[in-house]
């Protein structure tokens, strides 16, 4: 149960996603002007990740390592992550339409969010088991949305101050990212 | 032959995927904490690049068009895993440095943005040499993007430390090959390319306005859906 937890604490924290592994970039940089889309992003992205190392951790564990099919698993893993993508969707719109509403638009955007990919190959990497897998996903996503969010309300914050012009826009986002990104290093002496 | 040199040109300097068109950020700030961990990550990422663009051009009309995408992700993870392979037996010591970074190139969006912007709409050859057009590209600002941030944060050029010892009391500024580090060098790397653009009167690409939007291959699904939201 501790190591459980200083696994998911770690990686929603000392190595978030975002800040020091530099995985979900695009939609971090792309989808964080509002906090309300932020969070409608990060949500999404919880769901579909832990959702993802889950049925990837099963298959690598049932499937892979069985067959000696293990060198075939980014292929594997993308294609599952994909099929997930569409099949959460269209599930979402057939059982929950207002989670639907909610999460639809993030969706698509998953299937080629590095981070979905980069979760699992790292499971494997790390030789987790299935729990530790879900654990794993689950606090990386959540150091995403913790990211994304207070990202967006920083860029609420600044978006009509004084900024020399050739740094608005990208520039600008970039450098508060890199100041959380320090910020977060202070994380580093937590575990 | 023309038209070859085109391709080299723009994918180059006219369109290059990093600092013109802004994709394919993650490989572009993570690996960038040398000059030879960039340019080996743009190597790979071409290699990837050019044989992929090359089989779906040479696809492009067996291919369903409802399937493309997973048909395009497919090609493009089996050369990723191709390259991994080689890599771990050729430069065991780049594939560690590396890590994670190698099978993510499958996620990469410039490989899949160029199947579907290029490959998959003209012949072979000229796929092909896009696809070498962008990787070099990539890999030239990969390079020199890591080649700054190992100057200024560990003090050494391609890997050779050049401040003389113990004569001056130099540390280099270790924070810029830290990941906040990244961040930094990317972003004055845009404002410069944005005051050039703006003396020459061309609009600022920002990432994920519409026209850097449709490189990404989420493009296809969303066709610029989120833009609208974030504008509501």
């Amino acid at each position: 149960m501790k190591t459980l937890l200083l696994i998911a604490l770690g990686s929603a924290l000392v190595n978030n996603v975002v800040l020091s592994q530099f995985l979900g970039l695009c939609p971090f940089l792309g989808v964080s002007k509002k906090t309300n889309t932020a969070a409608g992003m990060g949500a999404a992205v919880v769901f579909v990740i832990t959702l993802s190392s889950f049925l990837a951790a099963i298959v690598y564990r049932f499937i892979l390592v069985p067959f000696n099919l293990t060198y075939l698993n980014t292929i594997v893993f993308i294609l599952l992550i994909a099929a997930l993508v569409q099949f959460v969707e269209m599930f979402l719109k057939k059982v929950s339409p207002s989670l639907y509403q909610a999460l639809g638009v993030y969706l698509p955007l998953i299937t080629t969010n590095c981070a979905v990919l980069g979760v699992a190959l790292t499971n494997v990497s790390k030789s987790y088991d299935i729990l530790t897998s879900v654990v794993n996903g689950f606090g990386t996503a959540v150091g995403f949305a913790i990211a994304i969010i207070i990202l967006a309300g920083i860029r609420e914050r600044t978006e009509h101050n004084d900024i020399p012009a050739p740094f608005k826009g990208m520039p600008i986002t970039l450098i508060t990212a890199g100041l959380m990104a320090i910020a977060f290093i202070g994380f580093s002496g937590v575990i | 032959m023309n038209k070859i040199g085109e391709r080299l040109y723009n994918g180059i300097i006219k369109e290059n995927p990093t600092v013109v068109l802004m994709l394919g950020m993650c490989p572009t700030l993570a690996t960038t904490t040398s000059a030879i961990n960039g340019a080996g990550m743009g190597l790979a990422s071409t290699v990837v690049l050019a044989l992929s663009n090359l089989m779906i051009s040479l696809l492009r009309k067996v291919i369903p068009d409802r399937v493309r995408m997973p048909a395009y992700i497919v090609i493009v993870a089996s050369f990723v895993t191709i390259v991994q392979f080689l890599m771990q037996a050729f430069v065991p010591s780049l594939y560690a440095s590396l890590g994670i970074y190698i099978p993510l190139i499958v996620v990469n969006c410039i490989i899949l943005g160029r199947a579907e912007a290029y490959a998959s709409k003209n012949p072979p050859v000229l796929s092909l040499f896009d696809g070498i057009g962008m990787g070099l590209g990539f890999t030239i600002a990969l390079t020199i993007l890591g080649l700054i941030r190992e100057i200024l944060g560990s003090g050494t050029f391609f890997g050779m430390s050049f401040i003389p010892e113990n004569t001056l009391n130099i540390q280099p500024i270790s924070i810029f090959v830290m990941a906040p580090g990244a961040f930094f060098v990317l972003a004055f790397l845009v404002a410069i390319m944005n005051k050039v653009k703006m003396k020459k009167n061309k609009p600022i690409v920002d990432i994920c306005r519409d026209s850097s939007c449709m490189g990404c291959p989420s493009a296809a699904i969303c066709s610029g859906r989120i833009n609208k939201e974030v504008k509501e």
